[in-house]
């Protein structure tokens, strides 16, 4: 028999036994910032293809909610810090080591941008819009001049803002759960595979909506190679990721892991999905609404577990 | 300069006044503290093993918790002495989270904290509150660079082993065996 | 708890002292008006204040230093003091938590209705004061001042005991006697003429092999004996551990000797008996200085290893093995008399039996066995004569504990108990720094003999179980707000140790001295108390011993350096008298026989646990005084329950599981009144559970610690009493487990 004792003040629940510092906000927050990068993704790719108007709730409609996205996602991380008046500290250093530096960093990137993104698209949403002042019409006109450069600008943040939110915990070495290089693509994949899905829910077009369903699929594909990749990673790995793993085959994350992430949030929109490809009657929003769920659910559980694994000594 | 603590398991009693001490000296809220005992025994009656150990920051030579930081807050002091500075800690705790040894806590007023290797009793020449106190004399503090140090004798000396030395953290407390 | 100054300003300040910075910050805080407010006391900034230590009673002399408010910030051990070397231990460190506890007694009560319901009122001083001088004078009258009694555990005891002398009473007891070290010093005084004393005389400092029973060494936090166990062990000493559990000493000892609890009488006789037969004993020394070798030779002919192997499980060879051990070591070899040693009610024998050990290896009065302490002299204050008492607690009991040195916690209370073949039955009790509800084993006992009582005064700083009882409540105030008694210590170098106040009393408390002195002029004793404050009789007794309480106050300690060179009085084997009757160290023991007593230990079955019971034993946490601690703010978290050990196999049998709550029930059929979690672990036999004392406080004023784990006290109703002087054996008691309380008994 192996028996731990540990003497101290500090068997409050929150550090010991299990180090449990992230509540909601946390994966809330990944998760947001996570969609928003999907939706911004796939917008400013189609608009390079310019096939803006094809794609239209994709390109246009979508990336009026990513403003708000991100900021509720900014505001749960605020809620989440527990020294808040020295919130600014976080942009009066650039800290290229830390993941949560550089997020916040891109964050202060995208989020104006995506400002500016959807400002651009404003006109071509609501034709009849009357902007009222000059300037403000002066101003949409010149941001529009820039909507290719901006594309490409947009491009390239969404896609180290999907993968920072994997990367961030991936980063922790010290929590063997998160520590798997897998998790930057992972949570990029989920990420890009909510967004498809949000298209798919809201666009009234049949091109859009079957693109972005035969898109969302391939994703869901890849993130179950990416779970799978995951998994045999830590297995074949030391002692502590073989632990971390085992949480999730046998352990207390079994059931939520497999029925909600890999189950209602993969593995049943997949074959709902395909169903509707094969012109089965499914409403849309079930499979739409399983896979953003499930993405939100990875985020919870996988934030959850990693606190919970820890090294032995 | 590297400051470092020996913690001979031998003459370590788990008495957990090194505990105490910390707390009163460095006002470590009820609750919460900054150094903490773990015994560890393993076997089947009667052969058994117990190895008993007094915990804190290891003062890592290559902090993750440092690199984690997005601010400065977490930063390595004189003798790479690693610490939190309170104004300018947001509390967003990715360096609790980056800590294989669990060794930082959210102090009630919202900024982190953890041992500081007391340096404010360092910088004056004395050791650290946990180290004067312990009634085993278990624990010694000083400068593992300097070869001729009690503590650098004592590693050099005895038998020794840090925690977690596969996390790659460098720690900085050797625990004599 | 007090904020001293923050860790980062300090730095700060430190930083910017240079500059001349700190020097403005007060004058800032003046010019805003803030010096003025500040609750400081007058020249107390950056001061230390010296103490001893009152959270046990190893006395440990120290420092409490105070933050720039001047409150009471940390307590550190005093460097020149031999009990602690400059160390506290956790208990004495988070001494502070004593004063800052908000749970505290705080001012006088009086009772308004019957005992064992916490009803009082709040009362003055002079009231209290009144109420127990009219009751103590209607005892004198009625049934003589014999029938009022002291129970006392610790420093204020000194002046309590003066004034219940003064009054005409000698019935003044301790704890610390008949269930604490009693059959110790009874046991060594019948072998060497002198007893163990506190701090124990043992060398552990220099001796190469100690030998444990029971005692559990680094939980026992006793601080000079840990500090000189850890060198021991460093240095690579030998250490061999008899305990039927692996305590903390265990694990460090070479030798591990999980022996059946209660059968340790039989491997000392064998250890004894390898000793001679195999000729290991130090003949010289036995020669020399020993009676009655060839009785004892004759005595333990027939106890050998293989006899004791089938009583204690220990294997032949080991009882060889480390007896050889021993005898390699010898003479700085310690078979440790343990302190808490009232077990079986066989326990002067059994340590007669330590002692004889020690006296075979010629351990005593030589370097790393036992030394010889010197005390320096503390002269008394002078008064009166006290008036001669007629009779005292030992006409209760004739013809039993003839050899009990000092009087009997327990003793005293059975001769409250209402019994008519005692024609003075107590009366009244004063209850000073003692719990006796937890202290005293056979609660049932103590309760009828508290509701037997005509008076009931508890001085206490906290609200305890006793305190429930109280018809009158004085509370005192904290070791850290009161001068004491001077700490005299026996001990390789003389020395003294002083007590002053390190902070204003917090509450409307008074010290044991106040107190005595008040209740004692009530009494019409005036003349018994010379001194108008205590700071001026202890400068007058300092003042004899050529020092001063302003020297005191700034050293804290006073070190006495010894008039002979007689630390190791048998180095060399001089001509030596001892204090027996024979003048020589008795093996046989002519005193014992004298009083009718074996005066060779010999071996008693003990009774064993009945079918799905367990022999419930206990002991210390290192962070837990008694029950006096387990609500203190420091040390609460550190262990804030206590858990019943449980072998794993027991746990099967059982389907316990780790972490779960249960209740005991011991043979009598009385159940734990709180619930205590089970931990499973193979560091305790399958015969038996183990649990630290002090817990399951049932008093609800206790805001952290009531309720909280289970009483140990509660569950040992069974006393077996040592004949030789009257020890309370506690470990013949046996608990099963219960899965559900005890119903509600409806009054
Ligand atoms: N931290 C702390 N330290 C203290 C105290 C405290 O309250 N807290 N109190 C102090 C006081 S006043 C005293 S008297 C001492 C007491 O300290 P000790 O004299 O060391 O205590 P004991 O109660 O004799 O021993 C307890 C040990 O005996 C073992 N034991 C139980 N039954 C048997 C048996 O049948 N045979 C053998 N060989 N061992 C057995 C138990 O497993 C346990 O390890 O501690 C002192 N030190
Ligand atoms: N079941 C069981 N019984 C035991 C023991 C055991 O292990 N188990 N151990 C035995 C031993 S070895 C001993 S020595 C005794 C110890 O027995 P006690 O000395 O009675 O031990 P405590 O329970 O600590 O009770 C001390 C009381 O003193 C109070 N107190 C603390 N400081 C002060 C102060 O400054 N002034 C005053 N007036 N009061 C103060 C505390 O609040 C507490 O109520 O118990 C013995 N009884
Ligand atoms: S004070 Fe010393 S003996 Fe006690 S637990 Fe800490 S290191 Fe161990
Ligand atoms: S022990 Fe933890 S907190 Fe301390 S330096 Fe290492 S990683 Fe940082
Ligand atoms: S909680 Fe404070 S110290 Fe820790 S990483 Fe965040 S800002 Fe740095
Ligand atoms: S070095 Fe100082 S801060 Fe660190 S654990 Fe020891 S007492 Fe606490
Ligand atoms: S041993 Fe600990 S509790 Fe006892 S007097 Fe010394 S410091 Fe105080
Ligand atoms: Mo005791």
């Amino acid at each position: 028999m192996v028996e731990e004792i540990i003497t101290s003040g500090r068997m409050t629940p929150e550090v010991d036994p299990i180090l449990h510092i992230w509540g909601w906000e946390i994966p809330l927050y990944l998760f947001l910032g996570g969609f928003a990068a999907g939706i911004l993704f796939f917008s400013a790719l189609f608009t390079l293809q310019n096939k803006e108007n094809r794609y239209s709730m994709a390109v246009k409609a979508l990336p009026l909610a990513v403003p708000v996205l991100l900021a509720i996602g900014l505001g749960a991380l605020f809620l989440d810090l527990s020294h808040k008046l020295y919130f600014w500290q976080l942009y009066t250093n650039i800290r290229w080591e830390s993941p949560m530096s550089w997020g916040a960093w891109t964050l202060m990137l995208v989020t104006p941008l995506s400002i500016l993104w959807a400002a651009s698209w404003i006109e071509d949403l609501f034709p009849n819009l009357d902007l009222r002042y000059d300037w403000l019409k002066e101003a949409i006109r010149t941001i529009r001049q820039y909507q290719k450069p901006m594309a490409w600008a947009l491009i390239v943040l969404a896609v180290i803002l999907g993968m920072y939110t994997g990367i961030l915990l991936s980063a922790f070495n010290a929590r063997p759960f998160w520590n798997s290089a897998i998790m930057g693509p992972l949570f990029l994949t989920s990420g890009l595979s909510a967004a498809a899905a949000a298209i798919t829910l809201l666009t009234k077009e049949h091109a859009e909506r079957s693109l972005f369903t035969k898109i969302d699929l391939i994703l869901i594909a890849v993130e179950l190679f990416f779970i799978i990749h995951l998994f045999m990673g830590f297995l074949a790995s030391t002692q502590v990721h073989i632990q971390a793993a085992e949480m999730f085959l046998g352990g207390e994350f079994t059931v939520p892991f497999w029925v909600w992430v890999v189950g209602i949030g993969l593995a049943i929109p997949a074959l709902l999905e395909i169903l509707e490809l094969r012109k089965r009657f499914v409403p849309t929003y079930v499979p739409a609404l399983m896979v953003i769920a499930g993405s939100l659910m990875l985020r919870f559980i996988v934030v959850e577990a990693g606190q919970a694994s820890r090294w032995l000594y | 300069m590297r400051y470092a603590m020996a913690i001979d398991t031998r003459r370590c009693v788990g008495c957990s006044d090194c505990v105490v001490a910390c707390q009163t000296e460095n006002d470590v809220p009820v609750g919460y503290c900054r150094d903490w005992i773990v015994e560890s025994m393993s076997g089947t009656y009667p052969e058994l093993q117990l190895e008993i150990r007094s915990e804190r920051c290891n003062h890592c030579s290559d902090a993750p918790c440092v690199r984690a930081c997005p601010t400065q807050a977490s930063h390595v002091g004189k003798g790479g002495i690693v610490l939190v500075e309170e104004s300018e800690c947001i509390g967003c705790k990715a360096c609790i989270a980056s800590c294989p040894y669990d060794a930082r806590y959210v102090h009630p007023e919202g900024y982190v904290d953890k041992c500081t290797f007391c340096i404010h009793r360092v910088e004056k020449g004395q050791n650290p509150a946990c180290v004067d106190v312990c009634p085993t004399h278990a624990m010694i503090f000083g400068d593992m660079d300097d070869l001729n140090s009690d503590i650098a004798k004592l590693v050099a000396r005895r038998k020794w082993k840090t925690l977690i030395p596969e996390a790659g953290t460098k720690p900085n407390i050797y625990y004599l065996l | 708890m007090s904020k001293h100054v923050n860790r980062r300003e300090f730095i700060r300040l430190a930083g910017l002292g240079a500059a001349g910075l700190t020097v403005a910050n007060p004058i800032l805080d003046w010019a805003k008006g803030e010096i003025l407010t500040r609750d400081t006391l007058p020249g107390m900034y950056s001061k230390r204040t010296p103490t001893y230590c009152e959270v046990c009673f190893w006395k440990c002399a120290g420092w409490v230093h105070h933050n720039e408010k001047g409150e009471i910030w940390k307590i550190t051990g005093n460097a020149e003091d031999p009990h602690c070397n400059g160390r506290f231990c956790p208990r004495g460190t988070g001494g502070v938590g004593m004063y800052y506890d908000e749970d505290r007694l705080k001012t006088p009560l009086i009772r308004t209705e019957e005992r064992g319901k916490q009803v009082f009122r709040e009362a003055s001083w002079d009231e209290a004061f009144t109420y127990i001088a009219e009751k103590m004078e209607m005892i004198k009258e009625k049934w003589g001042p014999e029938c009022m009694a002291l129970f006392t555990h610790g420093s204020g005891g000194h002046y309590l005991g003066h004034m219940l002398q003064a009054y005409g009473s000698n019935n003044v007891a301790a704890p610390s006697y008949a269930q604490c070290r009693g059959p110790r010093e009874v046991g060594f005084i019948g072998t060497f003429g002198e007893g163990v004393g506190s701090p124990e005389r043992t060398d552990i400092r220099d001796s190469r092999c100690l030998v444990l029973i029971g005692s559990h060494i680094g939980e026992n936090m006793h601080n000079g004996q840990v500090q000189e166990f850890s060198e021991l062990v460093d240095k690579g000493g030998t250490v061999i551990t008899v305990d039927p559990r692996f305590s903390t000493a265990a694990s460090k000892s070479k030798y591990w000797l999980p022996i059946k609890p209660a059968t340790d009488m039989a491997l000392l006789l064998s250890w004894i008996h390898v000793l001679i037969y195999d000729e290991l004993y130090d003949k010289k020394y036995v020669e020399k200085y020993a009676y009655g070798f060839d009785e004892l030779k004759a005595h333990v002919k027939n106890f050998t290893p293989e006899w004791a192997y089938g009583i204690t499980t220990i294997k032949p060879h080991v009882i060889r093995e480390t007896a050889r051990e021993m005898a390699n070591a010898s003479p700085a070899v310690i078979i440790h008399p343990g302190r808490h040693v009232t077990w079986y009610g066989d326990d002067t024998q059994r340590l007669r039996a330590v002692a004889i050990l020690n006296a075979l290896l010629g351990s005593w009065g030589r370097r790393g066995g036992f030394y010889n302490p010197v005390k320096p002299t503390v002269p008394k204050v002078k008064h009166p004569p006290y008036p001669k008492p007629k009779r005292d607690w030992r006409e209760a009991f004739p013809d039993k504990y003839k050899l009990a040195g000092l009087a009997l916690a327990s003793g005293l209370c059975d001769a409250t108990v209402p019994n008519v073949e005692r024609d003075c039955a107590i009366k009244g009790w004063i209850v000073n720094g003692t719990n006796l509800i937890h202290t005293l084993p056979n609660q049932k006992n103590t309760l009828e003999a508290i509701q037997a009582l005509e008076l009931l005064v508890v001085i206490d700083t906290m609200p305890m179980e006793i305190t429930g009882y109280a018809d009158v409540i004085l509370p005192e105030c904290t070791y850290l707000e009161r001068y004491d008694d001077l700490r005299v210590s026996a001990h390789r170098e003389g020395s003294i140790a002083l007590r002053v106040p390190a902070a204003e009393k917090k509450y409307n408390t008074r010290s044991a001295w106040e107190m005595a002195r008040g209740l004692g002029i009530k009494l019409g004793l005036k003349d018994y108390f010379p001194f108008k404050t205590q700071a001026e009789e202890l400068d007058w007794q300092l003042e004899q011993m050529g020092s001063s309480l302003a020297e005191m106050e700034k050293i804290g300690v006073k070190k006495f350096a010894r008039p002979y060179d007689d630390l190791y009085p048998l180095e060399g084997l001089p001509d030596y008298e001892f204090w027996t009757n024979t003048g020589k160290i008795e093996l046989y023991a002519t005193q014992f026989a004298m009083e009718g007593y074996a005066p060779l230990p010999g071996y008693k079955a003990h009774e064993e646990p009945p079918y799905g019971f367990y022999r419930l034993i206990y002991g210390r946490a290192p962070m837990h005084t008694f029950s006096r601690t387990t609500n203190n703010p420091n040390l609460h978290d550190l262990m804030d329950e206590n858990t019943v050990w449980v072998n794993p196999k027991v746990a099967k049998e059982w389907g316990l599981k780790n972490g779960q709550a249960i209740w005991l029930e011991n043979q009598d059929g009385v159940i734990s009144s709180s619930s205590i979690k089970v931990r499973v672990t193979e560091r305790i036999r399958f015969d038996s559970v183990y649990m630290v004392h002090g817990f399951g406080h049932t008093n609800k004023k206790l805001t952290r610690s009531a309720g909280r784990g289970a009483s140990d006290a509660e569950l040992i109703t069974r006393v077996h009493v040592d004949p030789e002087m009257g020890g309370t054996g506690m470990r013949g008691n046996f608990v099963t487990f219960r899965f559900e309380p005890a119903e509600e008994v409806i009054a």
